[in-house]
């Protein structure tokens, strides 16, 4: 491993535990609600928060005590914090300047690494002159530039638009990709998580939920906060052979489990009636429609009853079916599509 | 008027007959003075001997003292904005004391610390054999006195405004405090710096309460112009007025240049 932090703070409101293990050429990414911890997280790694106990070592050197500029570390802030009176390639260069290159050969050094992310027809501009997505490509370069050995990127994504976004996430995953040292990237989204990470760290209120790479957290969620970023339906309930029984509610799994069990299944795996179908009583429920939603092409319904649940229907459907808030239906999951693992 | 009045209807003229009497009465002086300017004779009473020294003399000063008060007060200013000590408010009162202070009790305290018999003077004097009081050091130190607060609250403020995260992001980058200071921190505040300066400098150059008494008031060394005013009004009334339209130019040149930062309200 080469990065190993026990990282422990405690202050009046909050609390953050957190144990990170992250190899060289190796991405993982923190994800969570807003005010999990993350940012706090990636504060204690570059040392502008002290840590109340723990320890960071990186390549078998202990961290702590050093300040900031002391760490051989790297950080992309959420909104870049380019210094807005030098020029973009000096805000490169300026790294390389503090660990005491000379002013043209950093300069040189700086104009290679904005042609490598790909603005070197914009060497002179000033950061307020700059797109967004282009200001993100400087603040990459400015990070990489000193050679870290460790990555911080702050909610890299986060400031840009839609459009942008798509191309950027593809350009981070390239420079990733080729970036031999540990890398911690902090997200509230999931798809950045998923694209850009080998590995997934979801926290919640300053503690660790789920890890794991992104299939297994995607098809596997253990709390109400991960199924809803990965779009599943998820209970807990309790397994007796190929049973889970979630509150009333009985499905059959495919895996045989006992005791303490999660249970999900996707939207698009529920499947609306007027009336009870015919056949097995398991994996059926009566609900009641509380809200109805454009979703994509599909139109996504909400459902109260014994269990909360999402159903993903085609605007057909809905139509046939006179599908209306307040409406009484009853609801099924196939058997095949339904995914259990112990709790 | 009526573009901006929010209400529309008669003049309130309880509000602006005072308002027309209080600019009167602020720019009624400064009209005397350019009427009754001695505009023929104005060329050769400017390059007077004494009239130029009296210049030389305060702009010299009032530059040096701007220098101290960057020197001290930048630096001051961060630690003010920057660290959390105990105490850091009674600091910033005491740094505010002269903005208040009548500028004579100004010297006559500099005098208690700083002359011949003062708590450090003493000291001074026997160990450098330096003596403030009465030369033109001493002027500058009287000047440098009251204007510090001007450059310090200004510089302060400006620290305030600027985002500390631009020097967390230095430090990331390997940045030692002094560079994050040097090459991140000043840049960025660099105007309220300039505008605490030019405040300064004005202060500096108009010095008079604390100056006469610290640093007395002799031609050539310690006589600067708002002293030379005063002396020349009693014997010269129209040097006194030659030398006023001086300090007014460049009271004019300065509020000109500051004009979007401190005049202009948003």
């Amino acid at each position: 491993m080469s990065l190993s932090a026990r990282l422990r703070l405690v202050r009046p409101a909050f609390r953050l535990t957190l144990d990170l293990d992250v190899a060289w050429g190796e991405v993982v990414a923190l994800l969570g609600p807003n005010g999990a911890g993350k940012t706090t997280a990636l504060r204690l790694l570059a040392g502008l928060t002290r840590l109340t106990e723990g320890e960071i070592v990186l390549d078998g050197a202990e961290l702590r005590a050093l300040p900031p500029e002391n760490r051989p570390i790297g950080m992309v802030f959420q909104d870049y914090l380019l210094f807005p009176h030098l020029s973009a390639l000096d805000n490169v260069a300026f790294g390389l300047r503090c660990q005491g290159a000379g002013k043209a050969a950093a300069r040189r050094a700086a104009a290679d690494w904005l042609a490598r992310v790909g603005l070197a027809g914009h060497t002179g501009a000033r950061p307020g002159q700059l797109s967004g997505g282009q200001a993100q490509r400087v603040a990459l370069a400015r990070a990489l530039a000193i050679h870290p050995r460790l990555l911080l990127l702050d909610e890299p994504l986060a400031a840009l638009d839609a459009h942008t976004r798509l191309e950027i996430r593809a350009h981070l995953r390239r420079h990733l990709d080729a970036f031999e040292g540990a890398t911690v990237l902090v997200t509230h989204d999931p798809l950045d998580a998923m694209v850009l990470a080998d590995r997934l760290i979801v926290i919640e209120a300053g503690a660790v939920v789920q890890a794991g790479t992104p299939a297994e957290v995607a098809r596997r969620p253990r709390t109400d906060y991960v199924a809803r970023l990965v779009g599943l339906n998820l209970y807990r309930g309790t397994a007796q052979g190929r049973a889970v029984e979630v509150d009333g509610v009985v499905f059959t799994v495919a895996e045989p489990l006992d005791g303490p069990a999660f249970v999900a299944f996707s939207p698009s795996a529920v499947a609306l009636y007027r009336s009870r179908p015919d056949g097995t009583p398991r994996n059926v429920w009566e609900a009641r429609i509380d809200g109805v939603e454009r979703h994509g092409d599909n139109v996504r319904i909400h459902l109260e009853g014994p269990i909360a649940a999402v159903a993903d229907i085609t605007p057909a459907a809905v139509a046939e079916l006179d599908l209306t808030p307040g409406t009484h239906v009853w609801a099924s999951v196939k058997a095949a599509e339904t995914h259990a693992y112990p709790a | 008027m009526s573009e901006r009045a929010s209400v529309p209807g008669r003049l309130p003229w309880v509000l602006v007959l005072p308002a027309v009497l209080g600019l009167v009465f602020l720019v009624l002086p400064l009209a005397g003075l350019l009427i009754r300017a001695p505009w023929s004779t104005l060329g050769r009473r400017l390059t007077e001997p004494q009239v130029l020294e009296a210049l030389r003399l305060s702009l010299v000063t009032a530059t040096l003292a701007t220098a101290i008060c960057l020197v001290l007060g930048v630096p001051l200013a961060w630690c003010l904005a920057r660290l959390s000590f105990p105490g850091r408010r009674v600091v910033r009162a005491l740094v505010t004391v002269p903005l208040v202070l009548p500028p004579v009790v100004g010297g006559v305290a500099l005098l208690l610390a700083l002359g011949r018999r003062g708590l450090v003077g003493q000291w001074l004097e026997s160990t450098f054999g330096v003596t403030l009081p009465f030369t033109t050091a001493g002027v500058v130190v009287a000047e440098a006195f009251v204007a510090m607060p001007f450059l310090v609250i200004s510089v302060e403020g400006a620290l305030r405004a600027a985002d500390p995260r631009f020097e967390e992001a230095a430090a990331t980058l390997g940045a030692s405090r002094w560079t994050i200071f040097r090459r991140v921190t000043l840049p960025l505040v660099a105007p309220g710096v300039v505008a605490g300066a030019v405040l300064c400098w004005a202060r500096a150059l108009g010095e008079f309460g604390a100056t006469i008494t610290f640093a007395g008031n002799f031609p050539g060394t310690t006589q600067t112009m708002p002293l030379a005013v005063y002396l020349a009004l009693e014997t010269e009334p129209e040097a006194a007025i030659v030398l006023s339209l001086v300090l007014l130019a460049v009271s004019v040149v300065i509020l000109a240049s500051l004009r979007d930062r401190w005049v202009t309200s948003p």
